[in-house]
């Protein structure tokens, strides 16, 4: 005996106990898929027999079977089942979860139960219990299917039982294989002449013969239709001959809409109301021979009411479907996909008000549905609606897949009028539907341990903890969301220099990349301020447009941490406006194809941002240590008179004295007030994104170069990175860009930075790092304290490791492109930022600070 | 560090006899954060100096497992003013170094030990305060004569303010047993900020030192508090990392800025006033689920716990230490089971939309918002009144007209550092109509604590009730 079923199916194996369900569940089945209740029992009894522990083993038991249908897996439940109750709350599982109930029923001879039970020790429960059971179960047999058991098989003897195989069938819309490309086109509603000009327009070219319309699509590109075809438009008939006939020769898929539905069942004479179009079918198909109408209800009939293609990662349906629906068949999800989920309200036109599932959707399949017109095909977390109302005189869209692009075609005339208007009119919002709905974040996407999946680094982990601590920075400090599209990673220091008198030196900077294969990098002098994020529109409108923001504004200027970077919001404005005209006079909006930018950058002076670190730390070490080391080198003078063994201690103490003087004097050249826009100085290093691009797959010498011809623009308010591109097998070379490090940390500039020369580089074991600093002696007083070069500490400091460091950059790194890379792909903003929100939790890692 | 100590008792060598130092010699000792110096700059017979040198090791403090018990590798920063300024590092080294001096005992001549000298001390940096009053403070009631000298921070930037270290000296004539168990004791406290006492014996260090000088000292509690001050950074370390403009989130700042706030308000006593007004409100909803916003160290809570009328209590804030702290208060590990079944704390967010805070009869907002970016208000409108949509809402804020009244608030300053805004009550009643308009609610005013008549009341409630769905 055959036993087929759809591959995705709740499966209960009905008998008394000793039936022989437990051997053909082994058999037929993963010892996974199978849930019995004795081994239940076991789990919370310890003895698989032990009958006062049934309830709480059916509670294990409904436990499992959710998370498995959840996730979309066959289970088979091995236990008795004969009586209808025990049935019940199970086969209400398998609707919940939309998934069909199997049945397969062992109702063999009863003294058959009773010989294989008295052989097993375990089993002496004595004979009426089986004869109860048998009893039960005939008793049952023939409701199963009323019970809501969509297929049933039964087993009449061991022989059968022995020779039954089974197969398992894939669901009709299982579609996971096909993987496009696809052309899916919007509600047609009889609109012919519009739909040709489309396919037309989509590279397909069709031609009418006498009965039956012959297409030839462009290479290897599929059509898929989202259903309502029908109604209300001029070619009912011949819309439907032509997508009948493309489906017929493979060239194209339909789902049903409800309006197609609908017709058959006039067209079958069942009593439907003649409204909203369905009279203007009727009278087109009444010219049509009967056997045509026969032809295209049949047709419409057999249409699955959604389909998942592409590995799952597109659905569509006619009237979109949730996440837990897709993939799965019942009456509940056809429902969904026809009609969508009402609110049970109806709006002013006396329509019924629709659920806005795809504002709550959260899958990683892109929905493409039609069914509610919208003046502009509207797409809102991951799905897209492409009704475009070509009956009511919008326009006939198609979305190709996997390009995302969308192909229009103007109505030719209104040929109907919607109840309820839909072309907005003039009135259009500054900001689109998915932007009015990221105005908020759900908690839910950021907090506790999390898994982040980036085109660099697959699953970083964020922890608890660490979503812990973003979460307060992130709601007590940061800017509104929208603007965070990026948070810059932390950079590594090169390893600690060999030399003697040094703690990191550009040999080692040279040394990592060299090693990891990488020919040539570029050093670019590393400039002490604050690191600034500056996210720059062409106009103040773009800021509403693009990024969705409430009001309308030029930009704005963030910190590491997603902090304002300005107070004094007049001089934000001054300084973004300058930038702004700057972009423009170097035509980097032209050049660029773009009206927003973001650019990494270093903001000076030092003493803007970090004044109260200023004044709470690094002045007063400065402060006490000359005071007090003033004092003692007086004592000790006064002491050396009559006392020579004090000479060592004077000594240390006068060079402990000269090391303070000389840290006072390295963190005080970074600082300068800054009191106006006039005393800031910007320097821009990466055009991190434009509209459409992420930068990161351009060298670094382009950014430098284009990022010079942006300061020249306003080379008061900016200024360029001086950079050199070294050839790491060449000593010349190498030698030269030490030379220069050299001469800048002596002229009291922090140091460098060290990047490969490609933004993004793979070295030996993956990406290397995005960039190595190599800090100059006399700044590292500011990192490693005034008396750190003194012999005895330097040694001390050498031990430091920057694995752990350089594994969070690389973390940060990708996590950071990943939520540009998002953002330019117009993602919701929960996508984006969830990854800037990732930066922000690594940042809390235990790292030491000093590196 | 240094620390000098003089006098011009005749001979005045015998200070050496009185501290057991040699004065030809230079004699180091080796502690657990440095090397202890003693010498004498000077050793004649009308004037005699004794100088104590710590050379505190800056790597140790940062990377060894050195220093006083529970100390090492406790220091964030190697750029740090504890091997400079006077601090409790000194304490250790006048009692390593000067022990039996300090025991004020001595075989052969305990009447010198019992003697009236002429003493004067110097401390070349120590953090003294602004104006260095708690230096005579701390010192006059002891009987000393104190002079003090200052300036500014960085002498470049005078924009940064005066340095919080000053030069101090001390100078009487007493015993030098009790000059330097003065300077035991109070070093550290003035040194304060931060004081790396760990052990448990502190307390009884403290009352052994103290003996008959501590008991009558007007500013005992406060040197009582600062000395027995703990450390308790290790939990922030995650969120100090995290931020870069370093000094707000540290906790004895939010410790000092909250004494800011209170020492403001305190006179009114206006935080219960807040407390009881908040209350009688939510009594006269009937609410029996409430949610604090912002419950912070759950004031407000303890409240609402007391109260049986009140079946379950969520609190919520986004400070994770702000719940451990309100978790101790309430003895929430400690409460009868069904007491602990009404109270729940969770971290969560304004600026996030959260399921749970769903289906709840009332919200209270107690000085909240005003601790919310102005740009991100909206944010929280939403979270709450569009989501979350309790019956009521009650929500107080400072009116700022009043601030005005308040004589330890300096003019155009708001009530606490951390405030983004305070609003006028035209202000707030403006922003409360538009809300209550946009989503369903209707709100009227209370004003809580004394009414002034032009400037009304220091704090604004506005009582927020759902239209047509309140109970």
């Amino acid at each position: 005996m055959k036993l087929a079923f759809p591959e995705l199916s709740l499966v209960l194996l009905v008998g008394p106990s000793g039936s022989g369900k437990s051997s053909f569940g082994r058999k037929h089945f993963l010892p996974t898929e199978v849930v019995s209740s004795d081994f239940c029992r076991g789990l919370v009894s310890d003895d698989e027999n032990n009958q006062a522990s049934t309830s709480d083993a059916f509670d294990v038991l409904r436990t499992i079977v959710r998370k498995r249908l959840a996730r979309g897996k066959l289970t088979v439940i091995d236990a008795t089942n004969v009586q209808p109750e025990s049935r019940k709350s199970l086969i209400e599982l398998a609707r919940e979860y939309h998934v069909m109930t199997v049945a397969i029923v062992f109702d063999i001879p009863e003294k058959l139960y009773q010989e294989r039970n008295a052989l097993r020790p375990d089993r002496q429960f004595g004979p009426h219990v089986v004869r109860n059971q048998c009893q039960q179960l005939r008793r049952g047999l023939r409701g199963l299917e009323r019970e809501g058991i969509r297929y049933v098989f039964k087993f009449s003897s061991p022989e059968e039982v022995d020779a039954a195989n089974i197969e398992r069938q894939p669901l009709w819309n299982n579609r996971k294989t096909d993987h496009g490309p696809f052309d899916i086109v919007g509600d047609v509603h009889g609109c012919i002449d519009e739909l040709l000009e489309l396919l037309q327009q989509l590279g397909y070219s069709v031609s009418a013969e006498a009965e039956s319309y012959v297409v030839t699509p462009p290479e290897g590109r599929k059509l898929v239709f989202v259903g309502d075809l029908v109604d209300r438009g001029p070619g009912t008939p011949r819309v439907l001959r032509l997508i009948h006939d493309m489906v017929q020769a493979g060239q194209a898929i339909c789902v049903p809409g409800n309006h197609d539905i609908k017709l058959v069942k006039a067209l079958r004479g069942r009593n439907v109301q003649i409204t909203h179009g369905l009279d203007t079918s009727l009278e087109q198909l009444g010219k049509e021979t009967p056997e045509f109408r026969q032809q295209m209800a049949e047709f419409i009939d057999g249409l699955v009411s959604h389909y998942v293609f592409d590995d799952g990662n597109l659905v569509v349906a006619h009237a979109g479907l949730k996440e837990s629906m897709q993939g799965r068949g019942s009456g509940t999800v056809r429902e969904f996909a026809l009609y969508g989920e009402t609110t049970g309200e109806t709006d002013e036109f006396g329509l019924p008000v629709r659920h806005n599932w795809a504002a709550e959707y959260r899958g990683k399949a892109l929905v493409v549905y039609g069914h509610t017109p919208v003046p502009e095909p509207l797409w809102i977390n991951n799905t897209a609606n492409i009704d475009t109302g070509c009956v009511f005189g919008g326009s006939l869209s198609a979305l190709r897949y996997p390009e995302r692009e969308i192909v229009s075609v103007r109505a030719h005339a209104t040929y109907a009028e919607p109840k309820r208007p839909f072309l907005a009119g003039d009135q259009k919002s500054a900001r689109s539907m998915q932007q009015a709905l990221d105005d908020t974040l759900d908690l839910e996407d950021v907090i506790g341990k999390r898994l982040i999946d980036t085109r660099l680094v697959p699953r970083i982990t964020i922890r608890e903890e660490n979503a812990i601590a973003a979460l307060e920075v992130m709601s007590r400090f940061a800017v509104d969301p929208k603007w965070l599209i990026y948070l810059p990673p932390t950079m590594s220091p090169s390893e600690t220099s060999q030399h003697p008198a040094l703690l990191e030196h550009p040999q080692e900077a040279f040394a990592y990349y060299r090693n990891e294969g990488i020919p040539s990098v570029v050093c670019e002098q590393k400039h002490m301020g604050s690191r600034a994020v500056v996210v720059l529109c062409r106009e103040e409108e773009t800021a509403q447009r693009r990024f969705g923001v409430a009001t309308p504004a030029l930009g704005m200027v963030y910190t590491r941490t997603g902090r304002r970077f300005f107070s004094n919001e007049a001089l934000e404005a001054a300084f973004l406006t300058r930038l702004r005209d700057a972009a423009e006079k170097a035509g980097l909006w032209v050049e660029l194809g773009t009206d927003w930018i973001c650019l990494d950058c270093e903001l000076m002076p030092w003493s803007a941002k970090a004044q109260e670190l200023l004044r709470q730390q690094y002045a007063p070490v400065g402060n006490a240590g000359i005071r007090t080391l003033t004092a003692e080198q007086y004592a000790l003078a006064q002491a050396r008179a009559h006392l020579p063994e004090i000479e060592e201690l004077a000594t240390r103490t006068s060079q402990r004295l000269n090391a303070l003087q000389q840290y006072v004097r390295e963190y005080r050249q970074y600082c300068w007030p800054a009191t106006s826009l006039d005393d800031y100085r910007l320097a821009p290093f990466h055009i991190l994104a434009s509209e459409g691009n992420v930068h990161t797959n351009k060298r670094h010498t382009w950014h430098m170069e284009l990022i010079a011809r942006l300061c020249e623009a306003d080379n008061h308010l900016l200024l360029a990175t001086p950079f050199e591109v070294v050839d790491l097998n060449d000593s010349t070379s190498c030698d030269a860009a030490i030379a220069w490090w050299t001469d800048l940390t002596n002229t009291g500039r922090e140091g460098m930075v060290v990047k490969p020369l490609d933004f993004i580089s793979k070295g030996r074991r993956g990406t290397v790092q995005p960039a190595i600093k190599c800090r100059g002696p006399e700044y590292l007083r500011i990192i490693y304290g005034p008396e750190y070069l003194l012999p005895d500490n330097l040694e001390r400091l050498r031990s430091r490791a920057v694995g752990a460091k350089r594994s969070l950059a690389n973390r940060e790194f990708a996590l950071g492109i990943e939520a540009l890379d998002r953002f330019v792909r117009y993602e919701p903003l929960r996508r984006t930022h969830e990854c800037v929100f990732g930066v922000l939790a690594l940042e809390s890692e235990p790292i030491d600070p000093r590196l | 560090m240094l620390l000098t100590i003089s006098t011009t008792h005749v001979p005045a060598t015998d200070l050496g006899y009185l501290l057991h130092k040699n004065p030809a010699r230079l004699q180091t000792e080796e502690l657990s954060f440095g090397k202890a110096h003693v010498f004498y700059p000077e050793a004649e017979d009308d004037r005699c100096t004794v100088a104590v040198l710590l050379e505190v090791d800056p790597i140790g403090l940062v990377r060894g497992r050195r220093g006083p018990a529970g100390e090492g590798g406790q220091l964030q920063q190697y750029v740090n003013d504890r091997p400079y300024a006077a601090n409790s590092f000194m304490s250790v080294a006048l009692g390593r170094l000067f022990g039996t001096a300090l025991s004020g005992r001595s075989k052969e001549r305990q009447e010198l030990v019992d003697t009236f000298l002429p003493l004067s001390v110097k401390l070349p940096a120590i953090a003294a305060g602004a104006g260095s009053e708690l230096v005579r403070r701390l010192f006059e009631p002891l009987g000393y004569r104190v002079s003090t000298e200052s300036g500014l921070l960085d002498a470049n930037f005078p924009e940064w303010g005066e340095s919080r270290y000053a030069s101090v000296e001390i100078s009487a004539t007493t015993r030098l047993r009790d000059l330097l168990t003065h300077l035991y004791v109070l070093i550290p406290v003035l040194d304060n900020e931060k004081h790396y006492w760990v052990g448990d014996d502190e307390v009884e260090k403290l009352l052994k030192r103290g003996e008959g000088w501590l008991a009558t000292h007007p500013e005992k509690d406060l040197i009582v508090s600062r000395y027995l001050k703990r450390q308790h950074g290790l939990t922030r370390e995650a969120l100090d990392r995290l931020a870069e403009e370093a000094a707000d989130t540290k906790e004895d700042e939010e410790e000092v800025r909250n004494e800011e706030e209170q020492k403001v308000e305190r006179p009114l006593g206006l935080h219960e006033q807040r407390m009881g007004t908040v209350l009688s409100v939510l009594r006269s909803f009937g609410a029996r689920r409430v949610v604090d916003l912002g419950c912070g160290e759950g004031k407000l809570l303890r409240y609402l716990l007391a109260d049986p009328q009140f079946e379950f209590i969520l609190g919520m804030d986004v400070s994770w230490k702000s719940l451990e702290v309100a978790k101790e208060r309430l003895h929430l590990d400690r409460l009868p089971e069904r007491q602990k079944a009404r109270i729940q704390l969770v971290q969560g967010s304004l600026m996030y939309r959260d399921q749970r805070l769903s289906g709840f009869d009332a919200a209270t907002v107690v000085e909240v918002i005003e601790h919310l970016d102005a740009p991100r208000l909206e944010a929280f409108e939403r979270v709450l009144f569009a989501f979350a949509r309790p019956s009521y809402v009650v929500l107080t804020t400072p009116n700022v007209e009043y601030n005005s009244v308040f004589e330890a608030l300096p003019a155009g300053q708001l009530r606490h550092r951390d405030h983004r805004f305070e609003w006028s009550r035209a202000e707030f009643e403006t922003w409360s109509r538009r809300i209550a308009d946009q989503y369903g609610y209707e709100v009227r005013f209370q004003a809580v604590g004394p009414q002034d008549q032009m400037l009304g009341a220091p704090t604004q409630m506005g009582i927020f009730s759902r239209a047509g769905g309140a109970a």
